[in-house]
């Protein structure tokens, strides 16, 4: 039996009958590492030494005959959030020497449930990006075609959850970073509604939109990593004061009679036909499962890519002021201050990064803040309004995640405005701060993983699991794998 | 100033809160400590990290604006101020500016005399940034960010002061209103209280503004008028050279007595605000509220009224005896020994601020106890000692803290009332001065002045004053 390819409930069952041990499960994630990481390259930093300390600790707790979902439970995690003493880099160059001296919340809270940190996880630096191509160090392929993108930001995370290179694996989703790339690499990616999960510890890119959530093989570990991460934190005041349901527990009942809407203004011309049938099929499919469909309009969705991209950048511009060689991170000596500041940040941030903190700079500036940074303000709150007024006749919205499938390493990295578009489907749910699902729903004739969007009430993550199960279970989708055989090396490294 | 052009001046108040922790994270507040020892991963700006308000900073900012008569926002919120410079580790401040905490408030002060009511624009919270030492060879400088993060409230008057005599009236009264609310020590040699001062001048009877400069970094209440003044009279210099007052912020520099041009508006920075996402906006709790208003001391103004009533001070002595809450105990102290409370303000207002002043003393380091001055005026009144010895006494008090009585008996200072004895020395002194007698026999009635006086020199001031007053009559007038 190939371990790394187990889910957390099979493994879960295995180490707690003892018939296997956390080591082995470790052992055999490495193992799948050496095999496909050169090709994959998934991952930033490998902690094998302190991934083996951890087992150990967690096979002591469950000879205790202790049980918890995560225990001895091997997991990445996205380079966004800050692990105590092992380096967080953003996949960023001015992070490049980065190790934090605490620990983020989520990470903590894993850490509590005896998990195992396999690495932590590239992404497009600082999460600015839709294909992982713009990380400071390298770009992550897609295991199911290497020529391609794993999308982003979190492809380092997807990937490596494709690929076997882990259990489980945390990304966080701005306007789309977890859901869109888990699409692409057909797994399972879950936004949790905006206050569910603590941003405590996750590097910012933008505060009013990040969001921590889990990426799976299925819908039920999904659900099981929400137990985990999810709740009110003192130390995150956006954090919700709300006790979270049992998720897992969520998933038994049947969709029978549950309401799904589809948003008229999300099949839109120029998508790929092969997206567009495989959504409209798992439709067919949810109804026939016993929903009713139900034809719905969020009437502000033209607006939401231009909306996002003043909010994000303006966030972003002020949450990397930080970045100064002053106090931590890499520092270019300068002749003066000014200089220090100019040649650190020039040589520190790549292109997407710099754009970005200038589209949000000229946002803010004065003379400039009502008409877009203000503007952008109060167009967020009518796509919000629009998501409240089409919960009052659906229960859930199902949605293609992404227009296209993956696309071609390079494909779209001059094209800043094309890649933008990659997040036209999933922008609109980080702005209304509901919670969103992507769940394999087919594949193109390449091949290549189709994602299924369903997106439900604030903090009903409860109702979004429940239908992504239904749907998962009656499909088999989600048991394709990744070929990935030794040899398919065809790509040549970008940089 | 020429008689016809007057300044219009506004404060910007910067008040270190006297909180244990900073406002945003764990640390301490405490002044002083090694550099970076009161730091965590929230204060420094480490990637990741977010802030969480203080409730008590909240609380403190609240009671301000309750003092100074200001709204509470029903809902307020906190924003980002970005700019670059080495002691603010996370690039902006976390400040608010649209929707402050506090206010349409005001205070009152008395300037030359008349009650003047100063409108505060707004209270509002802010984080304070770290420090920058510049030490060694120069090639580097050093960050302390001990005081990055520890809570500030800036409070913004109206342009309602008219001199700089006004300004420092109202710095006082602001300082006094602070310290008895308990949310700042005040202490401007440390920084806890700092000033920044807007001022334009303007013809007199005009209602516009004239072009306003914005001076920097004052610190004491002697600052805040030789800052002024200078700067009034450089604005006034140059428009009556024909030239230009340019929009600007000038630092004041307290060595050489004069402010210069940091930057012009053109070079303002663009400071980018916008609200911090990282916080939820504050919505008021009525009843919270209401308990903070229920919880706030005696105020000044409230004060003020009651010594007026109560005590039958003036208007002015009463301003003086409130502006801090120790002097105000002090005199209550006194009064409950005792004291009777005009005497007991004269002897505070006079003797005993002098005698601080002079070394430099806060009332509370005061080394005489209110009931010794209670017990002195007592002597007084008893015609134990006179008026005049009592100066005496009280300095000795202040110097040993020895109690009157003590000291009137150690130094033989008691009033000489044996009219036996007061009679022979009166005799002597009409002996002495046959002319002065005959004038004053002759009607000039002022004269008795003159004998009182030496009589009094004869003793040293020991004479009981009524008695030697009769008894120079009744010799006078054989």
């Amino acid at each position: 039996m190939e371990l790394h390819t187990l889910g957390i409930t099979e493994l879960r069952e295995l180490l707690d009958k003892r018939e296997i041990s956390v080591r082995d499960v470790v052992d055999s994630v490495y193992k799948r590492i050496e095999a496909v990481e050169g090709r994959v390259r998934a991952f930033v930093t490998l902690t094998k030494e302190k991934a083996f300390e951890m087992a150990a600790e967690a096979q002591k707790r469950i000879d205790g005959k202790t049980t918890m979902p995560l225990l001895g439970i091997p997991m990445a995690i996205k380079d966004n959030m800050c692990t105590k003493g092992i380096r967080t880099t953003c996949s960023s160059k001015i992070l490049g020497n980065f190790s934090p001296p605490y620990e983020s919340t989520v990470t903590d809270k894993l850490i509590a449930q005896g998990y195992v940190l396999i690495g932590k996880t590239n992404l497009d630096e600082f999460a600015m990006g839709s294909s992982t191509e713009n990380s400071g160090f390298h770009t992550t392929r897609n295991p199911w075609d290497l020529e391609r993108i794993p999308g982003g930001s979190s492809g380092g995370s997807t990937a490596a959850v494709a690929a076997d290179e882990c259990i489980a694996a945390l990304g966080s989703d701005t306007g789309g970073s977890i859901r869109q790339p888990a699409a692409l690499c057909g797994v399972v990616g879950l936004k949790p509604t905006y206050g569910r999960v603590s941003r405590y510890g996750l590097v910012a890119f933008a505060s009013s939109l990040d969001q921590i959530g889990p990426i799976t093989k299925n819908v039920r570990d999904a659900a099981n990593l929400m137990n985990a991460i999810s709740g009110h934190d003192p130390f995150d005041s956006t954090s919700a004061p709300l006790a979270p349901p049992d998720f897992p527990s969520a998933l038994d009942r049947d969709i029978k009679g549950l309401k799904v809407g589809i948003p008229k203004e999300y099949f839109i011309e120029g998508m790929d036909p092969a997206v567009d049938s495989s959504v409209k099929a798992a439709v067919s499919q949810l109804e026939s499962l016993g929903a009713s469909i139900v034809e719905i309009s969020l009437p502000h969705t033209d607006y939401a890519v231009a909306t996002y991209y003043l909010l994000a950048t303006s966030e972003a511009s002020s949450n990397l002021a930080r970045y100064d060689g002053v106090k931590y991170g890499v520092r270019e000596q300068g002749k003066d201050l000014s200089e220090m500041y100019m040649k650190t940040r020039a040589r520190g941030f790549g292109a997407e990064v710099k754009r970005r903190i200038m589209l949000g700079t000229y946002a803010l500036s004065s003379g400039y803040y009502e008409a877009y940074y203000k503007k952008a303000q109060q167009v967020r709150s009518l796509i919000k309004r629009d998501f409240e007024e089409a919960f009052r006749s659906t229960d859930i919205i199902a949605t293609p995640t992404s227009p296209t499938a993956a696309f071609r390493v390079g494909e779209k990295a001059d094209d800043p405005l094309q890649m933008y578009l990659s997040d036209i489907f999933t922008i609109s749910v980080n702005l209304a701060g509901v919670p969103g699902i992507s769940l394999p729903c087919g594949f193109t004739a390449g091949g290549l993983p189709i994602g299924l969007q369903l997106i439900g009430k604030h903090f009903d993550e409860a109702t979004v699991l429940r239908a992504a199960y239904a749907y998962e279970q009656s499909t088999e989708w989600h048991t394709r794998r990744p070929k990935l055989d030794a040899g398919a090396c065809r790509w040549t490294m970008k940089q | 100033m020429p008689m016809d052009y007057e300044a219009v001046i506004g404060l910007e108040v910067h008040a270190q809160m006297l909180t244990e922790s900073k406002i945003f994270c764990g640390c301490s507040t405490k002044f002083g400590a090694p550099p970076n020892t009161q730091t965590c991963q929230i204060c420094i700006g480490m990637p990741g990290v977010l802030p969480v308000l203080n409730r008590k900073a909240l609380e403190f900012a609240v009671r301000t604006g309750l003092a100074t008569n200001c709204t509470i926002s029903q809902y307020s919120r906190f924003a980002r101020k970005n700019y670059f410079y080495p002691d603010l580790p996370k690039g902006y401040q976390i400040s608010q500016y649209e929707l402050p905490i506090c206010e349409h408030g005001h205070i009152d002060i008395i300037a030359d005399g008349e009650r003047k009511r100063i409108g505060i624009t707004r209270i509002h919270m802010e984080e304070d940034a770290g420090k920058n030492i510049h030490e060694g060879n120069g090639s580097y400088s050093f960050v302390d960010l001990n005081r990055a993060g520890v809570p500030l409230m800036e409070i913004v008057s109206e342009p309602d002061i008219r001199t700089p005599k006004e300004a420092s009236e109202y710095m006082r009264k602001l300082r006094g209103l602070l310290r008895s609310l308990g949310v700042c020590d005040g202490n401007m040699e440390q920084g806890s209280l700092r000033c920044d001062a807007n001022v334009s001048i303007r013809p007199v009877g005009s209602t516009g503004l004239g072009v306003k400069v914005e001076m920097k970094n004052i610190n004491s209440f002697r600052f805040v008028e030789k800052a002024l003044e200078y700067e009034i009279k450089r604005q006034l210099r140059t428009l009556e050279e024909g030239g230009k007052i340019v929009q600007e912020t000038r630092l004041w520099d307290p060595s050489s007595g004069k402010t210069q041009s940091m930057r012009t508006k053109e070079e303002a920075h663009d400071y980018r605000y916008f609200p911090e996402p990282d916080l939820v906006p504050l919505v008021a709790d009525r009843e919270w509220i209401d308990d903070i208003q229920a919880s706030l001391p005696e105020l000044p103004d409230a004060k003020r009224e009651r010594f007026i009533s109560d005590y039958a001070l003036s208007e002015y002595d009463a301003e003086l005896l409130i502006s801090e809450r120790a002097t105000a105990d002090w005199f209550e102290e006194t009064v409950k020994a005792g004291g009777p409370p005009k005497a007991a303000a004269n002897w505070m207002i006079g003797d005993l601020t002098r005698l601080l002043n002079e070394e430099n003393r806060t009332i509370e380091e005061c080394p005489m106890r209110p009931v010794r001055l209670a017990e002195m005026i007592r002597l007084i009144e008893e015609g134990i000692i006179s008026g005049k010895i009592a100066k005496t006494v009280f300095e000795e008090m202040y110097r040993t803290g020895k109690d009157a009585e003590q000291i009137v008996k150690e130094k033989g200072l008691t009033q000489i009332s044996d009219s036996g004895e007061l009679e022979k020395t009166v005799e002597e002194i009409v002996a002495k001065h046959p002319k002065e007698v005959g004038r004053f026999r002759g009607g000039d009635e002022k004269l008795i002045g003159f004998f009182v006086g030496q009589v009094m020199k004869a003793t040293r001031g020991k004479a009981n004053p009524q008695m030697v007053n009769e008894l120079l009559r009744k010799k006078l007038a054989e």
